[in-house]
């Protein structure tokens, strides 16, 4: 009835290319952003802000960064975690060094040396693929997480062998450490994550991601068309460590406050597996969809008995939130194995036929 | 120049000079590659018959040891606990082909592979749920299985054998010869090996599928349930084998997903290998490098050999 | 069907000129198997040539050859005057020659619109930090290419599947997509593999069309392999005959047609 392109016409190709071809989408995601800009920080506690809106989108973001690789250019990855903690180690480093400068920036600037060790061990991709890849990713993750435990200087050798975040300005305003506000780092992770979401969206809607998919979707193909499969599969490489390194440095940074190698486990490497499947393989929106449900829905498990005032000891809620986890992404795969992202797509679909179907 | 000297010579020269501790750092570096050998050929045999990566192998042997040990802490008899573990196994198997690869037969790999790592952590939550998160001792004794330890003077030194480590290559030996007997000479052995080559074709001369991966997935149970009998005799049995169990992926690149001799090569070069780096390269880079050498060298032989130890080469074709 | 084509092919003929592409003595071997033997043959300017042979006749490998997807262990490639021992996949794409495949293989996880796109690859220029913006220069090479592309979209008559996912379209278009996704690389020497098998008669037709229609307007060199061979002899004004590995005939369609090894390769000889 409302969500309808009838009229629409588009008269340049320009138009006809824009991300957002629709008038109706074009609104949604203004109202989103007022949401998320105005609405967000004005009504919801602390509480809100620090244990669900700033984590959910940091995973956001990281879910965004393993699409690009896994979803968009085909390349199964089980290393996001390392990579998220290459990122959060870096920034350490670098705000041990500069300490002066925009956090933000220094933020930006750990997920490039992310992104230099993504190349790294992106190479093998050139010559293996699909679960043998998946070995060259695993690789990583424990070889990171072997630095973060054996190279004291990651660290500043400090005895616990964990790193905290010390207290940075970015723009005169406190971000990090203790003494920040968390309507502070819920601006500077907003700000980041739509800022990187749009530079996403330009990717995969032009020649680079186009050449991610030919990749993806048929390598000889794309090979035979012209696509360089080295530049490809390390672009994507380079640009999914880049996101993941940037999402580990906001969520040691932004949310957690401080981190040990255990934080970038392969357990948080699946964690973003999920969501990038459950949210739907090669699509931006679905990883807001998958972060939100895998990132939320424990959190709602946990808040469940004592809604209903059932007494349950805290480690059987979690095994039990592993239970249901478990069962519910199998029920998923089998219900929409495409993810959140189709329903989502089916449900506009539906929308705009309404009332005739047919 | 002593970098190079610490890392091409030194370490050979330790070898010869102390040849009794080399021969023991191979025999445990054996042993390690039994075990991986065993989770690999778990993997291999669900690979074979479904196309499946199966990721819950490694909690698979957690959950069979865990049901183990849980039973007969209820006090029944070892050999009882034994049977109605199988029988475990067994439900688990059915309902696993029930719930999980009926609905998604002819789906993508890589959903399959996401809804086995769905049935990891269920099975996580469900053991942990039922037999508390907490390490707890296998029953060794109780089974039967030795638990002494061996001398051996040689070169002028001792290695020590564990008696259980033995029983463990010796029962891994029987289990891969009676898995080969019966892929080879029995009419379900044949199906599945129908099956493994083609799902349509064995479809359409009157396999039943459903049959074939429920044998499968309950075969991999017992070899699960081996392999957690001889890691928990080891160490302790607790979830943290869940992780080790991804060790079987270096060993899979080594041999090949669908073989079985390839399972048993590649976990012995794997375990030898990680074993003699840890040992003798480990300290000079500070130790703890067998978390990730098995995957380097995995991935360093797939760059030369992209196709496996057994495998024939790969022709591209369009 | 024959009669409308006749004097088309007679055109496209005067037109032909020197050799684009010149294969000399090509050898290629997989493990202890030769695919193909010994083979020289060329493709001169502006004809339609066509490769055929029974079943296993190393026809595919050939063109794997041709842009550089397989390496033959003897011989040289000569194209547009350059000789080589081989081709690189990037460097015979980025000379202009593009192909379509036996079994389709477009990416079939996109739409029509971005797979044709996709042929334009090697048209942009805009590096990475544009590509980021997507917009000035970036966003109008994108609408320059978009431009390009519709006109393909036009003349193979497909606007109706723009939008399309290209896994949900039928066979026959799928092909028309694939043919479409070669052509917007605007090709200098274009390999067809079976453009045609598994086509119905009407579709068949149309596919000839589109690919006298490419040769004729566009001037395009065509190296195709066929098995139907009404098709064959109406389209092509050269013909070589590969059976075994081996070339065994090589000339004008109404030649090879006549020629003994020929006739034997195909209906097989008494020992």
């Amino acid at each position: 009835m409302f969500y309808r392109e009838a009229g629409q016409f588009k008269t340049s190709y320009r138009a006809d290319m824009a991300v957002f071809p629709i008038l109706q989408d074009r609104i949604g995601l203004g109202v989103i952003l007022f949401v998320a800009v105005v609405l967000v920080p004005l009504l919801g506690d602390d509480f809100f802000l620090n244990t669900i809106m700033i984590p959910f989108l940091i995973m956001a973001l990281a879910t965004i960064g393993l699409n690009i690789l896994t979803g968009y250019a085909g390349q199964l990855s089980l290393g996001a975690g390392g990579f998220m903690g290459a990122g959060a180690y870096a920034c350490y480093k670098l705000t041990t060094y500069f300490p002066d400068t925009n956090i933000l920036i220094l933020v930006l600037a750990s997920g490039l040396v992310s992104a230099a060790i993504g190349i790294v061990f992106g190479l093998p991709s050139l010559r293996i693929k699909g679960f043998y890849l998946a070995v060259a990713t695993l690789a990583a993750q424990f070889f990171l997480e072997w630095c973060f435990i054996r190279i004291p200087w990651l660290y500043n050798s400090n005895a616990s062998g964990a790193i905290e975040v010390p207290g940075r300005t970015g723009f005169g305003v406190m971000l990090t450490g203790p003494s920040a506000s968390p309507e502070a780092r819920y601006f500077a992770v907003l700000g980041l994550v739509a800022l990187l979401t749009w530079i996403a969206s330009n990717l995969v809607h032009g020649r680079i991601g186009r050449s991610w998919m030919m990749i993806r979707d048929m390598d000889i193909a794309a090979e035979l068309i012209g696509v360089r499969p080295l530049r490809a599969k390390l672009s994507a490489f380079a640009v999914s460590s880049f996101y993941l390194g940037v999402a580990g440095a906001m969520m040691v940074f932004f949310w957690l406050g401080a981190a040990e190698p255990s934080s970038f486990s392969i357990n948080l490497s699946f964690l973003i597996l999920f969501m990038t499947i459950i949210g739907g393989l090669g699509s931006l929106v679905g990883s807001f969809f998958g972060a939100a449900f895998i990132f939320i829905l424990p959190v709602l498990i946990r808040a469940a008995p004592r809604t209903f005032g059932i007494d349950v000891a805290a480690d059987a809620v979690q095994h039990l939130t592993y239970m249901i986890i478990g069962a519910l992404i199998i029920v998923f795969l089998i219900v929409e194995p495409h993810g959140l992202a189709r329903l989502w797509q089916v449900g506009k679909q539906k929308l705009r036929t309404w009332p005739f179907p047919y | 120049m002593d970098v190079l000297w610490a890392v091409l010579v030194q370490p050979f020269v330790d070898m010869v000079s102390a040849p009794d501790f080399l021969l023991q750092v191979l025999w445990d570096g054996f042993v390690g590659g039994v075990l991986y050998a065993l989770i690999a050929l778990g993997f291999v045999l669900i690979f074979k018959a479904s196309g499946i990566f199966n990721f819950a192998q490694g909690i698979m042997v957690v959950f069979a040891a865990l049901t183990l040990v849980g039973l007969y802490a209820l006090g029944m008899p070892a050999w009882v606990a034994l049977g109605l573990t199988l029988v475990v196994m067994f439900v688990l198997a059915v309902a696993v082909e029930r719930l999980v690869l009926r609905p998604l037969v002819n789906q993508p790999d890589i959903i399959l592979f996401m809804a086995t790592i769905g049935l990891t952590y269920f099975l996580i939550g469900l053991g942990e749920f039922v037999f508390g998160g907490e390490p707890k001792v296998m029953i060794t004794e109780a089974l039967g299985l030795p638990t002494g330890m061996r001398e051996w003077e040689v070169f002028g030194g001792v290695v020590f054998f564990q008696e259980i480590d033995i029983a463990a290559a010796a029962i891994a030996i029987v289990m891969v010869v009676g898995i080969g007997v019966f892929f080879h000479y029995t009419r379900i052995g044949r199906a599945l090996r129908a099956v493994a080559d083609d799902h349509q074709a064995a479809l359409s001369v009157g396999i039943s599928l459903e049959q074939i991966w429920v044998i499968v997935w309950f075969t991999a149970g017992v070899v699960a349930l081996a392999t957690g009998i001889m890691w928990g005799a080891r160490s302790d049995v607790s979830f943290a084998l869940q992780i080790i169990a991804l060790k079987a992926l270096p060993v899979l690149i080594l041999g090949g997903f669908t073989s079985i001799p390839g399972a048993i090569v590649g976990g012995l070069i794997i375990g030898i290998g990680e074993k003699l780096g840890e040992i003798y390269w480990g300290p000079l880079i500070g130790g703890g490098i067998e978390s990730w050498l098995a995957y380097v060298i995995a991935l360093v032989f797939l760059l030369f050999r992209p196709q496996g130890l057994f495998g024939e080469r790969i022709i591209e074709r369009v | 069907m024959t009669a409308a084509v006749v004097p088309i092919r007679a055109a496209a003929t005067d037109a032909a000129g020197p050799p684009l592409l010149a294969l000399e003595g090509v050898t290629l071997s997989f493990g202890g198997v030769r695919a193909i033997n010994d083979v020289s043959f060329d493709v001169r300017k502006g004809e339609i040539r066509a490769i055929i042979g029974p079943n296993g006749a190393g026809k595919t490998s050939m063109l794997n050859v041709i842009n550089g997807f397989y390496h033959p262990q003897q011989g040289t490639i000569t194209y547009k005057g350059t000789v080589r021992r081989r081709m690189r996949p990037y460097d015979a794409a980025s000379q202009g020659i593009a192909r379509t495949f036996q079994n389709v293989a477009l990416f079939k996880g996109m739409t029509t619109l971005d797979n044709i796109m996709a042929g334009r690859t090697l048209k942009m220029k805009r590096g990475f930090l544009w590509q980021c913006l997507r917009y000035g220069p970036a966003l109008s090479e994108e609408i320059e290419n978009r431009r390009a592309v519709e006109e393909i979209i036009d003349f193979l008559e497909i606007e109706a599947i723009r939008k399309t996912p290209v896994g949900k379209l039928p066979y026959g278009l799928q092909k028309r997509v694939e043919l479409a996704r070669a052509l917007a690389m605007d090709p200098e020497l274009l390999l067809l593999d079976e453009p045609m098998a598994g086509m119905n008669l009407e579709e068949k037709e149309d596919m000839s069309r589109y690919i006298l229609d490419v040769n004729r307007l566009w001037g395009t060199t065509i190296a195709l392999i066929e098995h139907d061979m009404g098709v064959v002899m109406d389209l092509s004004d050269r013909v070589v005959v590969l059976d075994y590995g081996v070339k065994i005939a090589d000339g004008a369609p109404e030649e090879v047609q006549k020629n003994q090894d020929v006739i034997d390769a195909y209906l097989g000889v008494p020992h």
